[in-house]
């Protein structure tokens, strides 16, 4: 077991290298619980914490967000729907440590979903500069939740504001309220994207017609509603973020 | 690793995965922050890291090195109660005492950034926080006469 501490985000892609062995450590909201339980045991932990990776950059209408940014930063900084889901992450204290880049790389759930923000990035057609085999690339949010984000190191977040955009979540208060299903819509410069959290192991794009909305999804059975209840509630969800947005 | 704790600098040998709710209770003795769920969902083991407050069962070691960190003995003593604290014991803002010392630290921060927060604002700021004894309305009247007192 070791542990990697780099003060720079290019010592950081140094150091994580293929990724090979490599657990990073951005907040420590999900991975710290997770160690503590046994669950997992990191071979080499990589910190980010040190590395300069948690700025906001704004050129026109473009934001960069690094990987290390705080959810609780992107309250005031961000874009809609972007600012909103981050209210909605769990409470004050978590979202003053939890990260975005720890956020898109949120393994799935198991009693719960997680990784609220990837739904609005979706929307937003954000786009993701990570490390990696192959060195750095940057591409669609799509894309790197598709290719999964085991091997990438996420570096940025690069997302431009909408012309509209909406957001509309069915949550289920418990000490947190947790997101049982949630909708982010904006109008971007490649139309009406509409994303959906709750409805699989990570948000997806959906098909904004509020007919076609469950094509292709097995919304999941999990602690705090069923597949049934999310499929039944979703094309109504979508349906309000939409008019909200008109 | 270096940490300040309640103005007290002390040196740690520990593994830098190690929570510093562990380091707090088990290495140096102070048990106000509470063990919890110990997974980030109930509030009861928050403290200052440099004066914002964070479960100490998410915060790994390596996170604050050389940081200043407070907790509810860092706040007031027996007979000097800070104004948070003396709220809470005013108004019986706790049964058990379990939840208390997250609620009072969590409620010394959100004065610091809203001395005056109106009851919606308190049950939202402080919605991480569990009772499982009696009940909220106790609690959010001890926020509400310490914010006026402030």
């Amino acid at each position: 077991m070791s542990f990697l501490s780099p003060t720079s985000a290019d010592e950081a892609v140094t150091a994580f290298g293929d990724g090979a062995g490599i657990t990073v450590l951005a907040g420590g909201t999900v991975l710290v619980p997770a160690v503590r339980l046994g669950r997992t045991s990191p071979e080499t932990t990589l910190f980010l914490g040190r590395a300069g990776l948690d700025r906001i950059e704004r050129r026109g209408e473009t934001l960069r967000i690094g990987a290390m940014t705080t959810i609780a930063a992107l309250v005031d900084a961000a874009p809609e729907p972007l600012a909103t889901f981050a209210r909605h992450v769990a409470d004050h204290e978590i979202r003053g440590q939890a990260t975005i880049g720890g956020n898109i790389c949120a393994p799935p759930g198991g009693t719960t979903p997680q990784g609220d923000l990837q739904a609005p990035l979706l929307a937003l057609d954000a786009r993701v500069r990570s490390a990696g085999l192959g060195g750095e690339r940057t591409e669609s949010m799509d894309e790197f939740l598709a290719s999964g984000p085991a091997d990438r190191l996420v570096l940025e977040l690069e997302v431009d504001s909408p012309k509209r955009a909406a957001a509309a979540a069915v949550r289920r208060p418990h000490a947190h309220a947790y997101t049982v299903l949630a909708v982010a819509a904006a109008e971007t410069a490649n139309g009406v994207r509409v994303a959906v959290l709750g409805a699989g192991p990570r948000a997806v794009l959906v098909d904004p017609d509020p007919a076609k909305v469950l094509d292709g999804l097995e919304p999941p059975d999990d602690a705090i509603a069923s597949g049934w209840y999310r499929r039944q509630v979703l094309p109504g969800l979508v349906q309000r973020a939409l008019e909200e947005m008109r | 690793m270096k940490l300040t704790v309640n103005g007290v600098e002390r040196e740690l040998s520990l593994a830098p995965l190690y929570t510093l709710l562990h380091a707090l209770r088990e290495e140096l003795g102070i048990t106000s922050p509470k063990a919890g769920c110990q997974e980030g969902g109930c509030g009861a083991c928050t403290v200052l890291v440099d004066g914002e407050p964070r479960r100490a069962c998410l915060v790994p070691l390596a996170a604050v090195d050389g940081a200043s960190v407070t907790t509810v003995e860092g706040l007031g003593e027996p007979g000097s109660l800070s104004a948070v604290q003396a709220a809470f014991h005013e108004q019986y803002g706790l049964q058990c005492g379990f939840c208390t010392p997250g609620f009072v630290v969590a409620t010394t921060a959100l004065l610091e950034r809203n001395a005056s927060p109106s009851r919606d604002e308190i049950l939202e700021e402080l919605g991480g926080h569990v009772c499982r004894c009696t009940g909220y309305v106790k609690i959010v009247a001890a926020v509400e006469a310490a914010g006026a007192a402030a």
